[in-house]
């Protein structure tokens, strides 16, 4: 199986290699389009800002490529968010696979300092329904680091809560994708990735 | 179209951290930072600690060497391979390319703590170019009639910051976390600074990890209760098989505390 992970501006992608070493599957990094466009499987990872994020991906020509991939492509994190329409953060057009939009995490008042941005550490994930998942992991704890959060919506995969609901995964047709990092998430992660590279 | 009344409940787990000293490249841990033993290789005890359920790893290299420095980040290189749950690096950071070359190496994030007091700007630089998630600012400080002093290396030295308003200070520079070590609970294994931490807690909008003076599981009971703290980190008790991770899960669980 050949799988490629999207090489682009954004911290950590090697953590995410590092999760298909340990089960054995070999990726390679890449921005060339040709080995995305004939990859059998995709994921499109990532840690940074919105903004300087997308205009990466504009100035490499990766936001026309992305949407129009047909294999399964797996989104991580701010991989997710771009993803989706719009990002509040740095008022953000994004690749608008799913219609789903951005927000910024707003604590309840007098709730601040209980409710932290961002939202860092294990939460459980609940409702699922997608392909990466199975009955197994309902309620399971999986890691997430984040300010910024897709609402709850029509493609909605698993659901998180956090100052409120928001969605932990999307999908849509040949795209998924995970609020959460999969790859840092334990053994439930190693699993979510292995249905990913099942599909 | 999806059904937004869903039942979900909030949920986000305390954590229990263990922490690895480092030198030349091999555990050890210090009671009250002398008389070093080692207890084995990183990697291998980071792997197991993973697998019993810790939550994150802590690697703090205390070799001062610039051989050793090089030996560290092949070592945070080995440890990202291998384990499969977030862990943070610290000892010997004081410049961006310092943190860059742990990054790249697979660090999720990284801790500072004596070259931040030196050069406070070095959280602002940091959190501007990794981000503040990769930033984690720990605090040593030691109380007396009830004034907490900041102290550096390894708690030997006393500095002119006070404690609480450092913390905040490291907030509002862009520290994603605060790890603060109480030097005068380290090592005694009589619990956590409750106190402190709870009112570390109460002033600060990012996480508070606790540090120094685990020797029972009702220490994290209270420590996450009365010490209203994030994470617990302790060393010398899951080096020695004091107390066991899946153990001290499950009796937090049955005192109704969120763990994972």
């Amino acid at each position: 199986m050949n799988i490629v992970i999207i090489k682009y501006n954004a911290g950590n992608i090697e953590s995410v290699n590092n999760a298909l070493m340990r089960l054995d599957v070999k990726a390679e990094i890449t921005g060339d389009h040709n080995k995305i466009r004939n990859a059998d499987k995709v994921i499109f990872p990532g840690v940074g800002e919105a903004s300087t994020t997308m205009a990466y991906l504009k100035k490499e020509g990766l936001d026309l490529l992305i949407p129009e991939l047909k294999q399964p492509v797996l989104g991580i994190c701010l991989g997710l968010q771009l993803m989706c329409s719009y990002s509040e953060e740095g008022d953000t057009r994004c690749l608008g696979i799913f219609e789903e939009q951005v927000k910024r995490f707003i604590p309840e008042q007098g709730k601040e300092f209980i409710t932290k941005v961002p939202h860092m550490g294990w939460n459980n994930i609940t409702n699922l329904k997608s392909d990466i998942f199975d009955s197994s992991l309902e309620n399971q704890f999986v890691y997430f680091v984040h300010s910024y959060y897709a609402a709850v919506g029509e493609h909605t995969a698993a659901v998180c809560n956090y100052i409120n609901q928001f969605s932990a995964a999307l999908h849509r047709d040949n795209f998924y994708a995970t609020q959460f990092h999969p790859e840092k998430s334990g053994t439930v992660g190693a699993r979510i990735l292995e249905n990913f590279l099942k599909i | 179209m999806f059904d937004l009344e869903l039942e979900t409940e909030f949920m986000l787990a305390k954590r229990i951290i263990p922490c690895l000293d480092i030198k030349d490249g091999q555990t050890v841990k210090g009671i009250n930072f002398v008389n070093i033993k080692s207890v084995g290789d990183p990697v291998e005890l980071g792997a197991l600690y993973a697998e019993q359920g810790a939550d994150e790893l802590v690697f703090l290299d205390i070799t001062a060497t610039h051989e050793g420095r090089k030996t560290f980040v092949e070592l945070v290189r080995r440890i990202a391979r291998e384990i499969n749950i977030p862990f943070t690096v610290g000892g010997g950071i004081s410049e961006l390319k310092d943190a860059d070359a742990l990054l790249s190496a697979g660090a999720d994030k990284i801790s500072i703590n004596s070259s931040a007091v030196r050069n406070p700007k070095l959280i602002d630089d940091l959190a501007l170019n990794f981000g503040s998630q990769f930033v984690v600012l720990a605090i040593d400080a030691r109380g007396e009639n009830d004034f907490w002093t900041v102290t550096v290396n390894g708690g030997r030295i006393p500095t002119e910051k006070e404690l609480f308003s450092w913390a905040k200070e490291g907030e509002s520079r862009g520290a994603g976390e605060i790890l603060f070590t109480s030097m005068n609970h380290d090592g005694t294994k009589n619990g956590f600074a409750n106190k402190e931490l709870a009112k570390m807690a109460d002033m600060l909008r990012i996480p508070v990890i606790a540090s120094g003076g685990a020797g029972n599981m009702d220490h994290f009971v209270d420590v996450f209760t009365e010490g209203k703290a994030d994470a617990g980190l302790a060393a010398s008790i899951f080096h020695y098989k004091e107390i066991a991770i899946p153990d001290l899960k499950s009796y937090l669980k049955s005192k109704g505390i969120v763990i994972r």
